[in-house]
């Protein structure tokens, strides 16, 4: 039979098939579905994150990993829910109301994902509101808020006001990014963080959840 | 379509001579031996709406009056001033205009006070994207997109001009992916789809305005893929390749009547002078204040206009960004022009493009050199799609080259990369196995209908 340390080599190369199969082989010989993730597909993904950290490994090679590791979550998903196993994770994303530009916030939704959240990507050009409604509706632990502009700024605060005003800035984290953004602004605002680019965004997430 | 040079050799081509020259705004005429500042801005931290307009109108009067001030002191013999929209100036059509009209009638001024010549150009936001699909072709956005242009050109604007994104949702996946096939569908098929579109409507309205269709700029595509790469993200080949591919898209623009100047970010701008004979507009280490590049001194080399990008408008110990930065163009182009009085500019252009071209594979391919040759590999292919692909190919043909004279040195992870590069070239070699092999890959994300396919 297969090892683990196989399924975490074939993440690591992206290996869809590979790893489809193997999950499934350990699934009929009897495995935990927590193990086979906790053993074999999260260590994997894990050293892609650090070859990623390590500049060896760009994007597209994290993607390929991401989607190997996530035709092994297919299999396991539905039995890890049956057994409550959870994401690390929820995070809503979206770029913020007046602001069109995406990359960044698919990006970070890319690497969170690569590192083991759950992301529900609201899109582009979303309102206060729009963020709020969907943070209770999804029931999200952390909510992203993406700007590229110096004038799309401005709707961040107002994000934050909005999840104040509704009552249910308690229950969930702000983290915010994009090029004019700053941490002095993410202080001044009230959100809870602030990452410079997509890979510390993820260890921001990580952050704020340890800190809940 | 373009099928001939209008160089015949990269070393008749020079910074602020270009072969149609062209007179717009107030006396200003570009590319007729002299290189100008393009000065461009933006508003500091503030909310942009009808609500503020007022504050806003007050930000641009202050940053304009600045930077003409400036211009004016330091005896600048012309400028172009860019007023470049934010979504929502374009979305709320006559606030945009409203701008644009101030900023006109305080350059009509210091023309009137001191003779100085100026033109504007405004750079429409291609909101298009707005949505997911985007509607590129239909629907209520792309009629404020082309009513705002409209109104902007009545209001004043002499140079039209737009980033415009068609293509940009599946560039953006397949830059991510580092895949061909996803890279040729964007920029070899939608991309120039939607120029030949939107561009001669462009060129209707600047016709029916009496204004100038100037042109457009690859930044949402080529600039995107070499920030990514920057930051590790993406290899630094990829986007190199990138960039030689996108100038076919910018192109087009051309084609449907743009005569010039390109847009400052358009670092494709000098295959698009090699082709067409039309100024350009470039920027480099003075458009440090809006993004990082490795072409600081070779963007020079055959500029017609020298601009920042892009500042906002905070306090610095001298003045305000905006007039600081007219300052350090002011100084670039001074140096320019009196290489030119004196008959120097080939050698200053020597150094600016030697001081950088071999430093990174995104300064190596925008050589006057590189641009040549893939200007003429462009024009050697009678469509869109392979013109974009043997711009490419040849693109890749420049890198190896470079590192085989070992005049560029690249990391065996991004060899691996351009290895790659050149056998997709060879397999995805027509536009039909690209659409039935990227289609399936890309398909959520675009409609075929809003590309006319």
């Amino acid at each position: 039979m297969a090892s683990y340390s196989e399924l975490q080599q074939c993440v690591i190369s992206g290996d869809k098939t590979r790893v489809k199969e193997l999950t499934q082989a350990f699934l009929d010989n009897g495995k935990l579905p927590k193990e086979i993730l906790d053993e074999g597909l999260i260590p994997g993904m894990a050293v892609v994150g650090k070859k990623f950290e390590a500049c060896e490994f760009f994007i597209p090679e994290m993607l390929l990993s991401a989607r190997a590791l996530n035709a092994g979550l297919d299999l396991l998903k539905p039995l890890l829910e049956a057994s409550d196993v959870k994401p690390i994770a929820k995070v809503l994303i979206g770029t913020v109301q007046g602001d069109i530009h995406d990359i960044g916030k698919n990006l970070v939704s890319a690497m969170l994902r690569g590192g083991g959240f759950e992301v529900i990507d609201a899109g582009v050009g979303v309102s206060p509101d729009q963020f709020v409604e969907l943070a209770k509706e999804t029931g999200v632990d952390i909510v992203g808020l993406s700007a590229l502009l110096t004038t799309t700024m401005t709707a961040m605060k107002d994000t934050v006001q909005a999840f104040e005003s509704d009552g249910s800035r308690n229950k969930i984290k702000i983290m915010i990014g994009g090029a004019p953004v700053t941490t002095k602004y993410a202080e001044e605002i009230g959100a809870d963080g602030y990452a410079r680019n997509a890979s510390a965004a993820v260890e921001m997430a990580k952050k704020l959840i340890g800190a809940r | 379509m373009f099928d001939a040079l209008a160089y015949e050799t990269s070393h008749e081509m020079g910074f602020g001579r270009a072969l149609h020259p062209l007179r717009c705004g107030f006396d200003l005429v570009l590319g007729a031996g002299q290189v100008f500042p393009e000065v461009n801005f933006t508003l500091p931290i503030m909310r942009v709406d009808k609500g503020n307009l007022p504050e806003i109108l007050e930000q641009y009067k202050e940053m304009v009056s600045n930077v003409l001030q400036r211009l004016a002191i330091l005896q600048v013999p012309g400028a172009v001033i860019e007023f470049e929209h934010t979504p929502q100036m374009t979305e709320q059509v006559d606030m945009g205009a409203e701008i644009t009209a101030q900023i006109k009638k305080l350059m009509e001024s210091y023309y009137q006070r001191y003779g100085l010549k100026t033109a504007l150009r405004t750079t429409i936001c291609d909101i298009r994207e707005t949505e997911r699909p985007p509607k590129m072709r239909t629907g209520d956005v792309v009629q404020r997109v082309f009513e705002s242009f409209r109104m902007n050109a009545n209001n004043g604007t002499d140079l039209l001009s737009v980033e415009s994104t068609g293509g940009k949702e599946v560039n953006d996946r397949a830059l991510m992916e580092a895949s061909l096939p996803g890279l040729l569908l964007a920029l070899g098929v939608l991309a120039p789809r939607d120029m030949h579109f939107l561009w001669s409507q462009i060129y209707n309205i600047a016709q029916e305005v009496k204004v100038i269709a100037a042109g457009d700029s690859a930044c949402a595509f080529a600039n995107t893929a070499m920030i990514l790469a920057d930051q590790r993200y993406i290899p630094n080949v990829v986007a190199a390749v990138v960039r030689a591919m996108s100038a076919v898209r910018s192109l087009v623009a051309f084609e449907e009547g743009a005569v010039g100047p390109s847009k400052d970010c358009a670092y494709e701008g000098p295959v698009i002078k090699a082709i067409t004979g039309y100024p350009i507009s470039m920027e480099g280490k003075s458009a440090a204040c809006a993004h990082f590049s490795h072409l600081g001194n070779i963007a020079m080399a055959v500029t017609d206009l020298w601009s920042n990008e892009s500042v906002q408008n905070v306090k610095l110990l001298s003045g305000f960004a905006p007039e600081v930065f007219t300052e350090i163009l002011a100084y670039d182009c001074r140096l320019m022009n009196e290489a030119l009085l004196a008959g120097d500019e080939q050698a200053l252009k020597k150094w600016l493009v030697v001081s950088d071209e071999t430093k990174s594979v995104h300064a190596l391919i925008i050589s006057p050199e590189a641009s040549h040759r893939i200007a003429r590999a462009i024009v050697s292919e009678k469509t869109d799609f392979a013109r974009t692909r043997c711009a490419g190919m040849v693109a890749c043909g420049i890198i190896r080259s470079a590192i085989r004279e070992n005049r560029l040195s690249l990391s065996e992870r991004e060899v691996a990369y351009l290895n790659r590069l050149e056998d997709e070239f060879e397999k995805y070699s027509d536009a039909e196995t690209v659409l039935e092999t990227a289609l399936p890959d890309y398909e959520d994300l675009f409609l075929l209908s809003e590309y006319g396919l």
